[in-house]
């Protein structure tokens, strides 16, 4: 507590008071965000009488792992194993992930390192892409998925994610952050554009992409296909766990526990890899 | 003449002289441009058509625009219910956004972490807004419905999901607990990236105390990532959708949560009318353009 407020107190500027204060008020604010959240965890260990008790409690008295074995008997009993949609799943993020750092971060080199009639008018297209989301082209592109014969398969899952825009530009943007001399000097030691990309610039955004991958990942586990892919068998883990949730009243014990791993998965991966998010969206400022 | 020829040269010699950089362009911009360019292309296109999928599109001028403005009642409700929600999540998210970037910003490392942990998970966290379906649920079980039986305010349960008149709050107060995403992320980011020796100097000039410091040095030197964070508010507050499907249903009661994404997806996914869908789609793009242009010039005014 002493070393915090030395902190605090090392600017000018400052008053103790007015320190104070905003530490308090923030600790205050980061409760209330997170009370919504400590209750799905405290709900997950429920037993059935707690859940369904009144007046409702908010912290569980006789924690209980009832809720995951009756999730894992459930799971056995689909008719399409659940193997089957954790694969799929898997499969999803690992192609998309590679394929997309991989022609992002291609693109993201040539945009940002080099200098070619074109350059400006494409990137100035890519950030106005930022500026409008998914659901401006959510209906023509299922048209050109259908149009391209795709719809049903994993490609009118995985190629369109391929292309996400945000990806680009965040990467493009930390690209700034390599210094130019560096690839002119592998440039006079005879290294062709490949190398420079795959042995010098790519070691140094490690950060970016971390950052792209994490992101991808969260927009894939989210992702329930429902509109795409029609096959039992080609389905992500999400739609199987929102198939068991949308049994109702009867589900709510197995429904808590599910709602608790689901967040539970993006949130960890999150913390682990904070510092690399942070020092890429460093550089994620857009120009005038 | 002869100079326009020569510069027409120098364009030709300097693309054949990247050529390469065309390549690494390729696989990148192919999708793009089919997934992102095209379809909004299309979209505005097929806005001027009848198109159901099964015959092909059979143009009708703007009559989908005039059905949409003229006509259809709960397309006017479903655009005044997305301004409403834009205007409060979108500033008010932003808002919170910065200012709790701002204060994050002086804590020591571990405790900056936690909190930006804190307050970033919401957004990050899936299903887990469902959560306030149960808080503010219709029976005896809805948590603050609880609390106010038990303090005697009310007498009856208030039916939150169901009534029309709280359904549109609701809706803004998940959205507000979920807006901190990757724009406050690029805040927290930039706020560490500023140039220390800038606050010294600035003290020297002049400046007595946070707030001024705040608005002459901090923000002028995060204004890239005020931009940036604009947009991404912009986009997810316009794009709001998902959050009033889970909660009230579709259609939800006498439309009272309805915006244009819901309305879109009606068009689209269940009715089929591909004209008309696009011509709500159409609108939305406007929309969200014209807002992002709007905001943008707004933060080039911070700090003057």
């Amino acid at each position: 507590m002493v070393k915090i407020r030395w902190n605090l107190k090392s600017r000018p500027g400052r008053t103790l008071g007015g320190n104070i204060a905003i530490f308090i008020f923030l600790c205050l604010v980061g409760i209330v965000m997170v009370l919504p959240m400590v209750y799905i965890v405290s709900s997950a260990f429920k037993p059935l009488d707690e859940l369904f008790m009144f007046p409702p409690r908010f912290f569980v008295r006789n924690p209980t792992l009832d809720n995951f074995k009756n999730l894992g008997s459930l799971l056995g009993e689909s008719s399409v194993p659940i193997s089957r949609y954790f694969m799929n799943t898997i499969f999803l993020t690992v192609v998309t992930t590679a394929a997309h750092i991989i022609i992002a971060s291609l693109a993201a080199y040539v945009l940002e390192k080099r200098d070619f009639p074109g350059k400006n008018a494409i990137f100035s297209m890519i950030v106005l892409s930022l500026m409008f989301s998914g659901s401006v082209t959510s209906i023509p592109n299922y048209i050109i998925l259908s149009k391209l014969g795709w719809i049903n398969t994993y490609w009118a899952v995985v190629i369109p994610q391929i292309g996400s825009t945000l990806g680009l530009y965040l990467m493009k943007q930390f690209m700034c952050t390599v210094p130019d001399s560096l690839l002119e000097s592998a440039r006079i030691d005879g290294a062709s554009d490949l190398t420079i990309f795959w042995r010098i610039v790519m070691p140094i955004v490690k950060p970016a992409w971390l950052t792209l991958i994490i992101m991808l990942f969260q927009s894939i586990w989210g992702l329930t296909g429902s509109n795409v892919l029609f096959d039992e068998q080609l389905k992500p883990l999400n739609y199987a766990i929102g198939q068991i949730i949308s049994g109702g009243i009867s589900r709510t014990g197995v429904g808590s526990a599910v709602t608790f791993l689901m967040m539970l998965v993006p949130l960890s991966v999150f913390i682990i890899t904070q510092s690399n998010i942070i020092e890429t969206m460093a550089s994620s400022g857009m120009k005038d | 003449m002869k100079k326009s020829l020569a510069k027409k040269n120098g364009l030709f010699a300097r693309i054949l002289k990247n050529a390469d950089c065309y390549l690494y362009l390729l696989p990148y911009c192919a999708i793009f441009f089919t997934f992102t360019v095209l379809p909004v292309c299309i979209s505005i296109f097929f806005s001027f058509t009848y198109y159901d999928v099964l015959q092909p599109p059979r143009f009708i001028g703007f009559q989908n625009y005039i059905n949409l403005f003229a006509n259809d009642d709960i397309f006017i409700l479903s655009l005044k219910n997305t301004l409403v929600i834009s205007v409060f999540t979108g500033p008010i998210g932003y808002l919170m956004s910065l200012i709790f970037a701002w204060m994050i910003a002086e804590l020591t490392p571990k405790l900056r972490a936690v909190m930006v942990t804190a307050l970033y998970a919401p957004s990050i966290s899936g299903g887990a807004f469902m959560i306030f379906s149960l808080l503010f649920s219709g029976d005896s079980y809805g948590y603050i419905n609880g609390v106010l039986l038990k303090l005697g305010i009310i007498r009856t349960p208030i039916q939150f999901l169901t009534d029309t008149k709280y359904m549109l709050a609701i809706v803004i107060v998940v959205m507000i607990w979920m807006s901190m995403g990757t724009g406050f992320l690029s805040f927290v980011a930039g706020f560490q990236t500023i140039d220390r020796t800038l606050y010294e100097a600035g003290y020297v000039e002049g400046i007595k105390n946070r707030w001024q410091e705040l608005w002459f040095i901090t923000l002028p030197s995060i204004k890239p990532q005020l931009l940036f964070g604009a947009v991404m508010s912009i986009t997810g507050s316009f794009g709001a959708g998902s959050v009033s499907t889970s909660l009230f249903g579709f259609p939800s009661t006498d439309y009272a949560a309805h915006t244009i994404v819901n309305h879109l997806e009606d068009y689209g996914t269940t009715r089929f009318e591909m004209g008309y869908a696009c011509a709500i789609a159409t609108v939305l793009f406007v929309l969200m353009l014209s807002a992002n242009k709007l905001v943008q010039k707004l933060i080039g005014k911070v700090g003057m």
